[in-house]
């Protein structure tokens, strides 16, 4: 008997083992496959645009991710560097070896969580409330919470040319019936599909062929602790190739013989629209003369380079005249191939804000099987189920956070309100107060909540707390250092390359300036600053219009978010509802005005309905 | 909510059938008690009956009713519209006899607050409708009409498409930074590109502050030293367009003495001294008050006497309104020239008493309105407020837009005020926050992993 159970041990699945046995709680992750732990099937990559401060906020929050990964880093970047601080974002490659290793030594080392090898193929339901879980040998193990982070295991089939096989990413056994026992159960089962390249031999590169790519020279980590443990001047840089009309040439002949394009008759899976394969980007975007590559180390204990942007799911023979097709390739050694697969996923709005699924009590899940794609996506998702199914066993309100916190707000939110048709991944683009949600200030946001859960532990909120003083130390005591147009002042600019100055300005009002750093004028600041409390302070008042503005934004939405909508709310009894968007409503039965609003087919007038509606039903009935 | 609303439709003293509108539950039971004609509560829905109304068998007036049965109605609730013969007084009794069976008076708007929240238009119909019902003459009708039909819609979403494709833009550089073969939009193509977008939104808003004068009725003094001939001046406006000559006070806070159509656009002549008065008593107002008259003036007509020579107060009235919309009228042609005419720029000749020159300020008027150029336009511009000040506040967007390009400021900063412009222009058309960004930027662009 366990207190919870969580079924999968990919990213989202360590990240929820570990949220409920660090919050005391005894609990079990079940596997398929004990040595494919916190394994990186695809991308030998942590980070990217919008990921990276996903990993910054998994690590605000206590999870494990960001630690993880700078224990394991062969290269790391800031995206964006040349923009703004809102866009902002760490890219790391992570070493496909070191980062599970890592993973796995974590898991092992903390207390009240096993770990067993078995497959799960049904659910224990009484009630509608889950009551444990039934493995494929029939065995029972009874737990108070479930959480499923199944990944692409459900039913999963890999698809190359003409062949469908039943397994998961390396050859693994899939769950064959869990998806139809969740079908029973009353899930939507969905069936999603997504891709991944080819591994070639290293040795058999001609990397005079290519440009490389290298990381920064600067050290970067994406846990706040701010721990290095890489040397970044042995950092394994990456390559960049292009397609060339040969390429695109076999890829044209060969269409028919893709899975996706006729090669097998039964595709129902649908594909991701950001990571299309590269026959849908020949055909989709006929015009292209070249596509971008990147050969991608994946460890430094073994040599496969990773192609990314060539998924596909050709045969194999033609995968080799396309490889070879490539600049520096011509003569490479395909280790693995490329496969497409498929894999069944629930609909994420038959689930609450809390990643609580609203069929069956106190089950759980997190990962690709809501329907996302990616690592991060996965994690953070981890992490949020497993502090709310704690939460849950703790008789404690879950944690939700709002799309103006957190990119794991919008995520959530996203899934929860609007569901998804192809893989989702995050992209700042989907966030609408993204200079709110930055890679910098991710633990000023979200630091607390990870503290009052229990997952941040006293010496790291202390550290935060002391932060958090200095940067208001900081920012009022530059109000009050005033720089004079006294000489030994001027050439000191003018020799940082900034303009002389004709009158005093406080530093305050001297860095809002876009050219001015101040990094650069700390010999005018008596206490010394760590780059990262400069950093903060200068965005802060660099960007302080900009800030308030959206600010004021997010608050707007704020407001309608705190516009409760009453749980037991009847649609059927507003009159003159728009029949899609009753029929919508009553399928996500959202919790405020604001999370109606984002409904898709929900109008303006269907919420003034509403909003009429709750007035008069609700404030009559309490009287 | 639920309660039953009436309410005169049609201007009070407009035309020959005035329209009494009822919308609610019990609209055919109230009408019903107040008629005399076939059972109205077993009429086919959307047909009219005739027949009378009466208050206590006294016979008020003879009426064409319209009963519309709820959904299929402007409100989707039951409707009946009563046809009257018009008269203030007739009109009036009516709705008295409506409201004491049973219905409330309507506020104003009501009618389509209901059609829009009971889901039967959206917001930017609504305020089209809106605007309908308040519209006075043919001319705004029309511009009312243009508005629910869209086309101010698809002026707003052609902008907005060219604002998306630059956000795209922006949002793929910061999304898929590694790509290198997408060209990077930097703050010098963000300024050229939204140069055109700038150059239509002040088109749009020319054209609507032109209608809203149209609307609204365009604020007019007559304004001139005593005995020139003002009061004819208005007496023969009045008279010739044979204007609807009312007491009730206008939207704006000016007592509105008459309104003169002219082609269809109304002036709002505001009752002044000068106008209402005798023409000794202006004297004593003075230069003072003309000018603060001149200050709230959409139009100033200026009246000279030919036969006086200029004097000193009146060249510094000149003076003052020289970049204001106004015309100098020069009257009493009829007589002996003693004003000299070269210290005039621009002029119109008249004789009210001969007749001349009326046409001529007629024309004037409607050339110096753009009157013309809006009717060619089919009436594709904003006309309600709220549009206006939406319209505006993009504008805004987009200066901002431009005064954080001159700061320097990264892309990602400036974008913030080109998608608030984005968002504000989706509210005018009533688009909230949808993905549409996100599928815009999958289909301008290649991406993968």
């Amino acid at each position: 008997m366990y207190e919870i159970i969580v079924v999968g041990g990919g990213h989202a699945g360590c990240e929820a083992s570990l949220a409920c046995a660090r919050k005391g709680h005894k609990t079990l992750l079940v596997t398929g496959n004990i040595k494919n732990i916190a394994d990186m099937p695809c991308n030998p990559s942590i980070g990217g645009s919008a990921k990276g401060i996903v990993v910054r906020e998994i690590d605000a929050l206590g999870g494990e991710m960001g630690r993880n990964a700078d224990k394991s880093l062969l290269q790391i970047k800031m995206l964006n560097s040349a923009k703004g601080p809102a866009v902002r974002a760490l890219r790391a490659q992570a070493d496909k070896i070191t980062y599970p290793k890592n993973m796995i030594e974590t898991l092992n080392s903390t207390p009240n969580l096993e770990i067993k090898e078995a497959i799960v193929e049904d659910l224990i339901v009484e009630d509608n409330k889950i009551k444990g879980i039934r493995l494929e040998d029939g065995i029972e193990i009874y737990s108070d919470a479930v959480i499923l982070t199944t990944g692409t295991y459900l039913k999963a089939d890999i698809l190359i040319g003409d062949t469908r096989t039943r397994q998961g990413p390396h050859g693994e056994k899939p769950s064959n019936h869990l998806s139809e026992k969740l079908k029973e159960y009353g899930f939507n089962i969905i069936r999603l599909k997504t891709g991944t390249p080819q591994r070639i031999e290293k040795s058999s590169i001609d990397y005079s062929k290519t440009k490389v790519e290298y990381g920064d020279d600067k050290n970067w980590t994406f846990s706040f602790d701010n721990e290095i443990y890489y040397d970044k001047d042995k950092q394994i840089p990456c390559h960049l190739i292009y397609t060339q009309p040969e390429t695109h040439e076999i890829i044209r002949e060969n269409l028919n013989k893709s899975s996706m394009y006729g090669g097998l008759d039964d595709i129902k899976g649908v594909g991701p629209r950001y990571c299309p394969s590269i026959e849908d980007k020949v055909v989709r975007f006929a015009d292209k003369e070249r596509h971008q590559l990147f050969l991608e180390p994946e460890s430094i204990y073994y040599d496969d380079i990773y192609i990314q942007g060539f998924s596909t799911s050709m045969p194999k023979d033609v995968q080799e005249r396309m490889v070879h097709s490539l600049p520096g390739l011509e003569n490479a050694i395909i280790n693995k191939y490329a496969y497409a697969i498929e894999y069944d996923a629930i609909d994420s709005k038959q689930l609450k804000q809390s990643l609580e699924t609203k069929v069956i009590e106190n089950l759980f899940t997190a990962g690709q099987i809501n329907g996302t794609s990616g690592y991060e996506e996965a994690a953070c998702q981890g992490l949020i189920a497993g502090i709310n199914a704690s939460l849950k066993l703790e008789g404690k309100e879950p944690l939700i956070l709002k799309r103006n916190e957190a990119y794991i707000g919008v995520l959530i939110d996203d899934l929860v309100t609007k569901g998804i048709i192809d893989p989702y991944r995050l992209l700042t683009s989907r966030a609408e107060y993204r200079l709110l949600l930055r890679h910098d200030n991710a633990d000023m946001r979200l630091r607390n909540y990870g503290y009052q859960v229990g997952l941040v532990d006293q010496e790291r909120y202390d550290k935060f707390e002391n932060k958090k003083k200095e940067i208001e130390e900081l920012t009022e005591s530059l109000k009050n250092i005033k720089l004079t147009p006294k000489v030994e002042t001027n050439e000191y600019l003018t020799s940082i390359g900034l303009p002389e100055l004709k009158d005093g300005i406080s530093l305050y009002n001297f860095i809002k300036r876009p050219e001015v750093k101040l990094e650069n004028l700390t010999k005018y600041i008596e206490k010394e600053y760590s780059n990262e409390i400069l950093e903060q302070v200068e965005i802060n008042i660099k960007y302080e219009g900009y800030i308030k503005k959206a600010v004021e934004e997010a608050n707007k939405m704020v407001d309608l978010d705190n516009k409760k909508i009453p749980e037991d709310i009847d649609y059927d009894k507003i009159h003159n509802l728009a029949s899609e968007a009753k029929q919508k409503l009553n399928q996500i039965r959202p919790t405020s005005i604001g999370q109606a609003l984002r409904i898709s087919g929900v109008n303006p007038a269907d919420i003034s309905l509403i909003m009429v509606y709750i007035k008069k039903e609700y404030f009559y009935e309490q009287r | 909510m639920n309660d039953t609303i009436a309410a005169i439709s049609t201007t009070m003293g407009v035309g020959a059938i005035s329209i009494i509108r009822v919308s609610g539950n019990d609209s055919i039971n109230i009408v019903k008690k107040i008629f005399k004609g076939k059972d109205l509560t077993k009429v086919d829905s959307h047909t009219i009956t005739y027949g009378h109304i009466i208050d206590n068998e006294n016979i008020i007036d003879e009426v064409l009713v319209s009963i519309m049965r709820a959904p299929k109605t402007f409100t989707r609730e039951d409707v009946v519209e009563i046809n009257t013969h018009g008269g203030i007084a007739i009109t009036n009794k009516v709705l008295e006899l409506l409201l004491l069976n049973g219905c409330r008076l309507a506020e104003p708007g009501e009618f389509t607050k209901r059609a829009f929240l009971n889901g039967r238009i959206d917001l930017i119909e609504a305020e089209g409708v809106m605007d309908l019902i308040n519209s006075k003459t043919e001319k705004s009708r029309k511009l009312a009409i243009s508005q629910v039909n869209g086309e101010v819609s698809k002026l707003i979403k052609d902008l907005r498409q060219k604002v998306i494709e630059i956000l795209a833009n922006i949002e793929v550089n910061i999304d898929y930074p590694e790509y290198e073969d997408i060209e990077e939009m930097n703050n010098s193509m963000i300024l050229t590109n939204i140069d055109s977008i700038e150059k239509e939104i002040k088109n749009i808003l020319r054209h609507s502050e032109d209608s809203k004068l149209i609307k609204e009725g365009i604020k007019t003094i007559i304004i001139g030293s005593p005995n020139v001939g003002k009061s004819s001046i208005l007496n023969r406006l009045l008279n010739e367009e044979k204007a609807i000559v009312t007491d009730i006070a206008g939207t704006t806070r000016d007592i509105v003495e008459g309104n003169v159509q002219i082609d269809g656009i109304v002036l709002n002549m505001i009752d002044t001294a000068g106008i209402r008065k005798t023409d000794d008593v202006v004297e004593s107002i003075g230069v003072k008050k003309s000018l603060d008259l001149i200050n709230e003036a959409d139009l100033i007509l200026y009246v000279l006497n030919n036969n006086e020579e200029l004097i000193k107060e009146e060249k510094e009235i000149l003076e003052k309104i020289k970049d204001k919309n106004h015309i100098v009228i020069v009257n009493k042609i009829d007589l002996e020239n003693k004003l000299d005419l070269n210290e005039l720029s621009n002029y119109i000749q008249m004789s009210v008493k001969d007749n001349v020159g009326i046409d001529e300020l007629r024309n004037k008027i409607k050339e110096m309105f753009n009157l013309e150029q809006i009717e060619q336009n089919d009436y594709t511009y904003l006309s309600s407020a709220r549009s206006i000040s939406l319209l505006k506040k993009s504008l805004e967007s987009l200066d901002a837009v431009k005064t954080g390009i001159k700061n320097n400021m990264p892309v990602d900063m400036v974008e913030i005020d080109l998608k608030q412009m984005w968002s504000t222009l989706g509210e005018i058309i009533g688009e909230t926050y949808t993905d549409e960004l996100i599928d815009q930027l999958f289909s301008q662009f290649c991406l993968g992993k």
